[in-house]
């Protein structure tokens, strides 16, 4: 059942197409402690339209079945649902259907990866696995704008295989410091791991130039598109990553489902993680032959109505064009940015006012804790977040343990955004603080 | 009074900003133990020296040096002037009784003849999610305070 939509494809962004998406996100209708609630943590998570819930809703009322398994007709419905997800998937990022492996999420999928190659470092995967084995001398480069999902996997690979892990530094304004990136990935470098969009910075990395730097030298690339593929064109192929990492929740659907991009060669040639159910072809008291890639990645039940409901989504962010909701974002991204700059008091992180950024802003306010900020902005209806955001390095290269972040999406709104510029206006003084 | 307002009593405001007790003080050879509490949710930390009379049987002085929220900041300067005269036991009677408190929800109506300025906190126990800040500094005196009992005894 092909799910309708309020507005017409492809069209730009105004405000009263907001309006009419905000009435497929029935969440953002409530009132929080006697505000309307204006949901600026997106982020963190994102909402999800009713055309996900009801795709999820709809396949366990006439589909659900175990799926690469049994010969009756809802098993093979299953399966072709649970398929054509990832063909789905795989078209919007630019891959092909045999490079999605499916996760929990994205920390999930780069676990995957690294035990992975930890795997093949230890002999696992004969041969075609040995080219992708780590040692001493070896290095990992991740920046130290990082997530900490893409930093504490390398941490314990390098830690597993006697490989150095290395960081790119970040700037004063928490940007990627491209010129140490070119001292920094050398000969020795074997795998380049970095985010797309940072989610504190709201930078947009140069992708181009930093797969050319390991290109040049030999080493593998990983891409976290968790803040990217929600919110910009992603094409994968062109990017020329060798592995990236998504997360459904991030861009309109469920919890508990992400996924790993990797080359097909790569994963053709790389041993399993996880073991077990699904992921094989024969099996012995000893040992046991893996299915080709993907499936030899997927080992027991998986995630099928999570599957399904992210394609929906998929598809809802497909109909409105990601080119639209890039540029609706970039507005609303901009207007945060520039107003945060304007109150007395607060230090914009990323990129300033002008310069590209992605719809999300975080920020320091002088003399007042993240925490506070939090509370205050709350008991206006507004959601932030408030913390380190699972970044702690890129925090404490700034000299600060957490900060404040507002990050949008296709529902929020300009007058959202001048809302909580309105709100955040009035913090520092709560808190004892003339401007 | 608002939500807000219930939460940022104005003696949390004033301690969260002139604090008492920060920066650690010198034992000098009085017994003393120091703690360390470390709340990874949000990044807040706290060191905190306890120091005992010269009989042991009482707190001389509480300080300690950290990074927080108003609420966490406000509670380790709240108990840097309460906590220094105090017996041992009055002492960690009055960490349970400030515990019990924080962990109401906001049911128990402190007494504030107990409680003295830690009863502007009451109002944090309706905000579960900052009990912790209201907490950090005290567990590390309670820890603290029992170290250096245990050490000199």
């Amino acid at each position: 059942m092909a799910a309708t939509y309020r507005t017409p494809a492809g069209a730009s962004l105004t405000e009263a197409l907001v309006q009419e998406i905000r009435q497929d996100f029935p969440l953002l209708a409530q009132e929080v402690n006697g505000h309307p609630l204006a949901y600026l943590d997106s982020g963190a998570t994102s909402q999800n339209p009713l055309q996900v819930l009801d795709a999820e809703r709809n396949f366990y009322l006439g589909a659900n079945s175990a799926v690469h398994r049994g010969a009756h007709t809802l098993a093979v419905e299953a399966t072709e649902a649970f398929e054509e997800a990832r063909r789905t998937l795989a078209g919007f990022i630019g891959a092909r259907e045999e490079e999605i492996v499916w996760t929990s999420n994205a920390t999930e999928a780069v676990n995957l990866l690294t035990y992975s190659l930890g795997n093949a470092s230890q002999g696992l995967g004969g041969p075609q696995a040995a080219p992708y084995a780590l040692g001493p001398g070896d290095e990992i480069v991740t920046t130290e704008q990082e997530h900490h999902a893409n930093i504490i996997p390398w941490q314990v690979l390098a830690a597993r295989t006697g490989a150095t892990l290395r960081y790119i530094p970040v700037t004063d304004q928490g940007l990627i410091d491209y010129e140490a990136a070119q001292n920094i990935i050398g000969e020795s470098t074997r795998i380049l791991a970095f985010t797309h969009v940072s989610n504190v910075a709201g930078s947009i990395t140069d992708v181009d130039y930093l797969v050319s730097l390991a290109r040049k030298v030999g080493a593998l690339t990983l891409l976290d598109a968790c803040q990217s593929a929600p919110h910009l064109p992603l094409d994968l192929a062109q990017l020329d990553v060798d592995f990236a990492v998504l997360s459904a929740h991030k861009m309109l659907g469920p919890t508990g489902i992400g996924a790993l991009y990797g080359k097909a060669q790569h994963l053709d040639a790389l041993p399993p993680f996880l073991t077990g159910g699904s992921m094989i072809t024969k099996v012995t008291m000893t040992e046991a032959q893996w299915m080709p890639a993907p499936t030899k990645f997927e080992a027991g039940t998986q995630r099928v109505s999570q599957a399904v409901a992210w394609a929906e989504a998929i598809r809802y962010l497909d109909h409105l064009g990601m080119e639209n909701v890039q540029a609706w974002e970039a507005q609303l991204g901009q207007q945060l940015a520039a107003g945060i700059q304007e109150i007395p008091g607060a230090r914009l992180i990323g990129p300033a006012p002008g310069q590209e950024r992605a719809g999300l802003a975080a920020f320091h306010l002088e003399g007042v804790h993240p925490h506070d900020v939090g509370q205050f902005l709350d008991q206006t209806g507004l959601a932030v977040r408030v913390g380190h955001h699972c970044a702690q390095p890129l925090h404490r290269a700034l000299g600060i343990t957490a900060s404040t972040r507002a990050s949008s999406y296709i529902y929020n709104t300009p007058a959202e955004i001048d809302r909580f510029l309105q709100e955040l206006a009035k913090v520092r003084p709560y808190f004892g603080y003339s401007s | 009074m608002s939500g807000l307002e219930q939460l940022y009593q104005q003696i949390i405001l004033e301690h969260s900003k002139q604090r008492s007790g920060e920066g650690l003080l010198d034992p000098q050879g009085q017994a003393a133990a120091t703690n360390h509490q470390y709340n990874p949710t949000c990044g807040d930390e706290i060191n905190l020296r306890v120091i005992l009379s010269s009989d042991q049987k009482s707190i001389e002085s509480i300080s300690w040096e950290g990074d927080g929220c108003s609420i966490s900041m406000a509670a380790a300067s709240v108990l840097s002037d309460m906590a220094p005269g105090m017996s041992l036991t009055d002492f960690q009677a009055l960490i349970d009784d400030f515990r019990e408190m924080l962990r109401s929800r906001g049911q128990i109506q402190p007494d504030e003849e107990v409680l003295g300025d830690a009863a502007a906190f009451a109002g944090v126990s309706k905000f579960v999610a900052r009990v912790k800040c209201a907490m950090l500094s005290w567990v590390a005196a309670e820890e603290a305070s029992k170290e250096a009992a245990q050490a000199s005894a």
